[in-house]
């Protein structure tokens, strides 16, 4: 996908986020991190600047930013919405809500939505698996779900756009 | 620089304070489970009503008491009682009955009132301390938990909080505290239950000065939060015990390894530290000894191999999370290539309290080479989920049914699934296997990280199986070919099943492919990548030949939807040479 090239202003975000990291050693991975946090993905730009910032190559930090899962690398969704799919939730029902929610989307699998609004992703564990079934709107975790609050929450998302 | 005992005696004022003084103070629990069921929103409710009430009371967040089916769990110590009241499930609605009938008129409101826990009975509310939940637990590594806000280190000075680690400065040599681990029996608690007290004596000769003490709380496994759960509760416990695995190890720094995302559990331990610095028990010359220590939090992206003692290393120094070949072992080769520990943070999470109250304290608990506790993460088809550290030597029957409350709805026990994605999977007639390293080995499931998930009569043991090997195949590293393409080939075969689409010969095969993934693999990833399925194999046949002979599922589960990501992870080869 080809990507229009950022503004100055998105630049300046990621130079300052990856020259002035909150925690002391700084490496390609944290540099992207904070790249991810800041803009909520990664564009071509900041993989030149994190080599740069390391002393790498441009491959070396495509090879680190593809491994990890929770890299994007074109803009996310004005909301994200994430929900297990791990064993526990998946006991407790965890596939009638994806099922629900991705036809509610209208996704056939991860993404966003055609008015790009919400960002829509699968997780593994989000770490409440004693409220299972778990989703996150936001990074606000949600749990002890039915498809129909599920359905509910992402519904008041989806009449805000 | 005050003295340990001029802090001790701060805390313990600032302690006495709170227990005796005339606010009434109110703890909410805030850890992952209560803040999915709404805390936050139950903690801004407290503070509105008590400001348009004009009531002055303290509000602290704390960790996670356990009885996570009970969260949002609140508790208020009234001035001059000796007891905690406890209520549960509750939501914003609930607060002005709260505050205006406990609070103000000192009565009890007419539901969500659980128990009250303390030497005070309080009128019409059942003790807690009797219900098994609570009873049956024996708190070491938890001991905090729920109990004292994460974000203040004077609570947990005040309950004993650093004393392990002045008495091991004080009073011990380094080689004294490596044999009162050894002598304790602890083994690690991440998975692969190595003796501590040895793993430490690995490092002592290693040549410094500079050497690391690692701890893991990647804790990407679905269905265990016990290391996040310590490190939202009493993120202290483990900055202690770090320290003394340091002093032990003659290491000078530590790092906290934490999943980037898992929010409250980062910055809980960043808190800590801080706050630890500002105390002088971290930094140079620690309690006026010669002993110097920093420590400092890494995040790794999302990837479970990270938690691999070598991938983790990978991770901290910023490349792919995949792990090394060894020798060289970490004790002499670890991060940028200087001596590294590494362990869980349960494991380190005793070290304070074996340190305080000696080996033979410690390993008095437990059954015969397990000893301590087991912090147990019980979720699923049980009626009470949440988490739990009971003595070692307990079966698993006592865990689901006694603590968890059984089964709900009145149906059947199928299985369990132990020690996370790469452990087993259970049947009905397991319950009576105690919580033991051994004897859960030899069961063909292992104790692991601690989740134990119960399934009920309506779950599909292959349909769990899949879900299972879908999650080892998506977040295989890649690295080594018997463990990237035999889980693809393990979730072939396993969909295929599922879909009653199978071949002739496909158990076999799977059966082929896992033992060389077991035989061959680099790391444990790819050699226990097959437990689930032959422990499901062992236990579930039948489920199993329904699906491959009659192609009908006899529970009807895997006819529902059936979604799971699949691995995209770029492979080594799709890149340029050298491109890592």
């Amino acid at each position: 996908m080809d990507l229009p090239a950022i503004s100055a202003q998105d630049r300046k975000r990621i130079l300052d986020a990856i020259n002035h990291q909150r925690r002391p050693t700084v490496t390609v991975l944290s540099s992207l991190l904070a790249v991810q946090d800041e803009l909520g993905y990664i564009p071509d730009e900041a993989i030149e600047e994190v080599a740069t910032l390391n002393d790498t190559t441009i491959n070396e930090v495509w090879g680190v930013a593809s491994f990890y899962t929770n890299f994007r690398f074109t803009p996310p969704g004005k909301h994200n919405v994430e929900i297990c799919w791990g064993p526990t939730c998946h006991l407790k029902g965890a596939s009638h809500i994806l099922k629900q929610v991705m036809d509610q989307l209208g996704l056939e699998d991860e993404g966003e939505t055609e008015d790009n609004n919400i960002s829509f992703k699968f997780n593994t564990c989000l770490g409440a698996c004693s409220t299972a079934p778990v989703m996150s709107i936001d990074h606000h975790l949600i749990g002890r779900l039915t498809p129909e609050s599920a359905s509910e929450r992402v519904g008041s998302l989806l009449n805000e756009s | 620089m005050p003295t340990y005992e001029e802090i001790k005696q701060t805390a313990d004022e600032r302690w006495k304070d709170l227990t005796e003084g005339p606010e009434p103070w109110i703890r909410v629990g805030t850890a992952l489970s209560g803040q999915s069921v709404g805390a936050s929103e139950v903690i801004d409710a407290l503070r509105k009503t008590l400001e348009s009430e004009n009531i002055s009371a303290r509000i602290d967040e704390v960790g996670c008491l356990g009885l996570s089916y009970a969260e949002p769990l609140v508790d208020i110590l009234l001035p001059g009682s000796g007891s905690r009241l406890f209520f549960r499930n509750v939501t914003p609605d609930d607060v002005p009955s709260i505050v205006g009938s406990y609070l103000i008129s000192g009565e009890l409101p007419s539901d969500k009132v659980f128990g009250y826990l303390g030497d005070d009975p309080i009128d019409g509310a059942p003790n807690l301390g009797e219900i098994p939940g609570i009873a049956r637990q024996h708190r070491i590594a938890l001991r905090n938990a729920g109990n004292i806000a994460p974000d203040d280190i004077y609570q947990y000075i005040a309950n004993g909080g650093y004393a392990g680690i002045h008495k091991a400065l004080t009073q011990m040599e380094p080689d004294d505290v490596i044999k009162e681990m050894t002598d304790s029996g602890l083994r690690g608690r991440g998975g692969a239950a190595f003796p501590t007290g040895i793993k430490w004596s690995f490092m002592v000769r290693s040549p410094g000065p500079k050497k690391y003490m690692l701890c893991n709380c990647e804790e990407g496994d679905p269905g265990a939060y016990n290391d996040k759960g310590i490190l939202e509760s009493d993120p202290h416990t483990l900055l202690e015990g770090l320290m003394i695995g340091g002093y032990a190890t003659r290491a000078s720094n530590g790092i906290v390894f934490i999943r980037h995302g898992h929010d409250v559990p980062i910055e809980r331990t960043e808190e800590a530290i801080k706050q630890a610095y500002e105390a002088g028990i971290l930094g140079e010359n620690i309690f006026g000894t010669d002993f110097s220590f920093d420590i400092e939090v890494a995040l790794t992206g999302e990837s479970y191999v990270a938690g691999e003692e070598t991938a983790l290393m990978e991770a901290i120094e910023g490349k792919r999370s995949q792990p090394r070949f060894r020798p060289p072992f970490p004790a002499a080769y670890g991060v940028w290539g200087y001596p590294s520990t590494i362990n869980n943070v349960k494991t380190y999470s005793y070290a304070p309290e074996i340190i305080s109250h000696g080996a033979e304290w410690f390993s008095s608990i437990g059954v015969n080479r397990s000893t301590g506790t087991a912090i147990i993460c019980l979720n699923g088809n049980v009626e009470y989920p949440g988490l739990y550290e009971v003595p070692m030597g307990l079966t698993l029957g006592e865990v689901v049914n006694d603590i968890g409350g059984g089964v709900p709805d009145g149906k059947d026990l199928k299985l369990l699934q132990t020690g996370g994605p790469l452990g087993g999977v259970l049947s009905a007639e397991s319950m009576s296997i105690h919580i033991d390293f051994e004897e859960m080995r030899d069961a063909g499931a292992i104790l692991g990280s601690g989740g134990i998930i119960v399934g009920d009569q309506d779950v599909c043991a292959v349909d769990l199986t899949r879900v299972l090997v879908a999650f080892c195949q998506f977040e295989s590293c890649g690295k080594c070919f018997p463990c990237r393409l035999g889980m693809e080939h393990l979730l072939e075969i396993t969909e295929r099943i599922v879909r009653f689409e199978s071949r002739p010969g496909d158990l076999d095969l799977m059966r082929s492919v896992g033992g060389t993934m077991e035989a061959s693999s680099l790391c444990g990833h790819g050699q226990l990548g097959f437990g689930p399925i032959r422990s499901a194999l062992t236990h579930f046949e039948a489920d199993f030949m329904a699906h491959i002979e009659e192609r009908r599922c006899p529970t009807g589960s895997c006819l529902g939807p059936r979604i799971s990501p699949k691995n995209t992870r770029p492979y080594a080869h799709d890149f340029a040479p050298g491109a890592s």
